[in-house]
């Protein structure tokens, strides 16, 4: 029905709608506001939430677009980090000029490792990035003098935030900086996936032997978007950094290049809240799990993931789409729509 | 026809060799196509038709020869380069964007031709001339009905048809369809035939196919391949006179 008119209408109008925001989006970002007014004792854990949403979406541009397995991102998420934190560190604490290195700084590591990634695929590519993570890591264990190594990087402080807003121990601001950063970043990437741009990553995806059979430029447009993921995942290291006012080797750990990718494959791969919804659901699963048994909370979260891989091969989200694209829910919502006088 | 022949070739191969190991693929081949010419190539499985292709657009490379594009020795370029100067190609097996719809792929690959596909602030929709020229090559092959369904949804004849639309959307000025009607049955595939025939005389056209009787219909000329080895070149009517073709497809062992 859609289809069809669409067509009479030109063919960039169905294109179109697809790009127009969704009763759903709004009604999901303004529930990221939720925290402030109902569980105002976990805005650390909100923004924590925050943090690697922004993470899980830097990978999502890579892998759930453009085809690219990473299991090595927290590379450049740790880069962030610690250029954050040696920063400030070193004098300068204002947070927006803070954060923008720490993007500058991973988005060139991205840069000059890109021409690597380009050049493989699969498994060679899981391997590369697997060394790499693993090699950063070792780098920044053992420069102490710059890092602090095992100890971790002692006397990151913070300026207020325009000035105004101190990072308070409730995490308050912390969360509003997080979570303003998370959605501008969100605009930003629903922009690109959207764009020519977005759609030639999709080809990359799909078939990258018919894209060189098109003459596209495929090479240079994963060189571009793995610069674009991995200033993200700076950003969101630097986040973290500022948010928490230290710097720990576990922000380059092979555990958190792993969990991140956990997250992403739970929430649904190349649909832009995949990731989000995924940090939700690992975040607070771990919270309320270590709670019980710190041990073994990986135990659920192990389930949950055999699971969706093996019932809900789009992750949380895609088996959601499939639920309300089927013709029963359809045929379920009908009567409301009538009654909203939105149907035909 | 003799106009023809005399003006220079567009795309010309000349002494092309390639081997698997010990197996030879390709051996001295030397082809060449006029402008606007249609060209059919013809010879049993395994003849080497498809990797001829391969050679041609450089997916595979030559263990020695030269590719000449509109007297350019293109034979050290890669493949997106040898597109981007009109050489293009489709594929025996289908190789399409299973989860884009018809009007992405071909949009896509507009906006690759374009340059457009670097902008990643503006969205796809507001780029109303590559969405109309991308529905108008769509409809030209029938496809317009389904242009908003998911490729992997489309009816395989319908594919194949998408196929040649994509390559279309390169602009080509040399179009290698490597048996663009393969595995569509015969009632269906007049539609692709049909768009076969009117497309713009500009463009020189080398199909490989293996219905006789469209090849005689479609061809100006026709190349017979087999065993790696061109066995002989000439118009439909030399070719179903020529005993050596007559004996390759009538002696036994190959199919058609
Ligand atoms: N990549 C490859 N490696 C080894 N052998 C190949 C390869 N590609 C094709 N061949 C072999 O080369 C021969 C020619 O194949 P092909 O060009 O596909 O034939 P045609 O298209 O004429 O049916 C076949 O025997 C095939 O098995
Ligand atoms: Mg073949």
């Amino acid at each position: 029905m859609t289809s069809t008119s669409a067509a009479l209408a030109g063919p960039h109008e169905h294109l179109r709608a697809q790009d127009r925001w969704r009763a759903i989006e709004v009604v999901f970002w303004l529930a990221t506001l939720l925290p402030f007014l109902v569980t105002p004792n976990y805005l650390s854990l909100a923004s924590q939430v925050a943090i690697t949403a922004l993470f899980a979406l830097s990978l999502d541009l890579i892998l759930g677009y453009a085809g690219i397995v990473s299991l090595g991102h927290a590379a450049f998420f740790g880069f962030g980090a610690y250029a954050a934190g040696i920063l400030s560190k070193h004098g300068w604490g204002e947070p927006l000029s803070g954060l923008l290195f720490a993007g500058i700084a991973a988005g060139l590591l991205g840069y000059l490792m890109s021409f690597i990634i380009a050049r493989f695929r699969h498994l060679a590519l899981i391997m590369i990035t697997l060394g790499f993570g693993l090699l950063l890591l070792e780098a920044a264990n053992s420069a102490g003098w710059l890092t602090g190594g095992a100890d971790g990087l002692q006397g990151v402080r913070m300026w207020p935030l325009l000035g105004m807003f101190r990072f308070d121990l409730y995490g308050f601001t912390a969360y509003w900086y997080s979570l303003i950063l998370l959605f501008l970043l969100f605009l930003v990437s629903r922009r690109l996936i959207n764009s020519p741009f977005g759609l030639s990553l999709r080809g990359i995806r799909e078939n990258s032997t018919r894209m060189r059979a098109i003459g596209a430029e495929s090479r240079a447009h994963i060189r571009k978007i793995y610069t674009i993921s991995a200033a993200m995942a700076g950003i969101a290291g630097g986040l973290l950094t500022q948010t928490t006012e230290t710097v720990s080797l576990g922000v380059l750990d092979f555990q958190r290049s792993a969990d991140i990718l956990v997250i992403l494959v739970l929430g649904g791969a190349g649909r832009l809240y995949g990731g989000l919804i995924g940090a939700i659901i690992f975040l607070v699963a771990r919270d309320q799990f270590s709670g019980i048994n710190p041990q073994y909370w990986y135990f659920p979260i192990g389930v949950l993931l055999v699971v969706v891989v093996l019932f809900l091969p789009g992750g949380i989200l895609g088996g959601l789409a499939q639920i309300t694209g089927s013709e029963r829910f359809q045929r379920m919502v009908r009567p409301l729509m009538v009654w909203r006088g939105k149907s035909p | 026809m003799n106009q023809i022949k005399t003006s220079a070739p567009v795309l010309s191969t000349r002494g092309l060799d390639k081997s698997f190991g010990s197996l030879v693929v390709a051996k001295d081949i030397e082809i060449e196509l006029p402008q606007g010419v249609r060209y059919a190539l013809i010879g049993p499985n395994g003849a080497g038709k498809t990797t001829l292709i391969n050679l041609m657009t450089g997916m595979l490379r030559p263990d020695s020869g030269q590719i000449l594009l509109g007297g350019e020795d293109i034979t050290a370029l890669d493949p997106e380069a040898r597109v981007r100067r009109g050489l293009i190609r489709t594929f025996q097996i289908n190789s399409l964007f299973p989860h884009l719809t018809p009007l992405e792929a071909v949009t896509l690959a507009v906006c690759e031709r374009e340059g457009i596909s670097r902008t990643w602030w503006k969205p796809v929709w507001t780029y109303h001339d590559a969405l109309d020229e991308a529905y108008d090559i769509l409809k030209s092959l029938m496809l317009a009905a389904v242009c908003h369904r998911q490729t992997r949804e489309l009816a395989y004849g319908q594919q194949r048809l998408l196929e040649i639309a994509l390559a279309l959307a390169t602009k080509p000025k040399v179009l290698l369809l490597d048996e663009p009607a393969a595995g569509v049955p015969r009632e269906e595939s007049a539609e692709l035939f049909t768009a076969i025939t009117s497309l713009s005389q500009d463009i020189t056209v080398l199909f490989i196919e293996h219905d006789m009787n469209l090849v005689f219909r479609l061809a100006s000329r026709i190349i017979v391949m087999v065993g790696g080895r061109i066995l002989v070149e000439g118009t439909p009517a030399e070719i179903s006179a020529d005993p050596r073709v007559r004996e390759v497809y009538l002696g036994g062992a190959a199919h058609v």
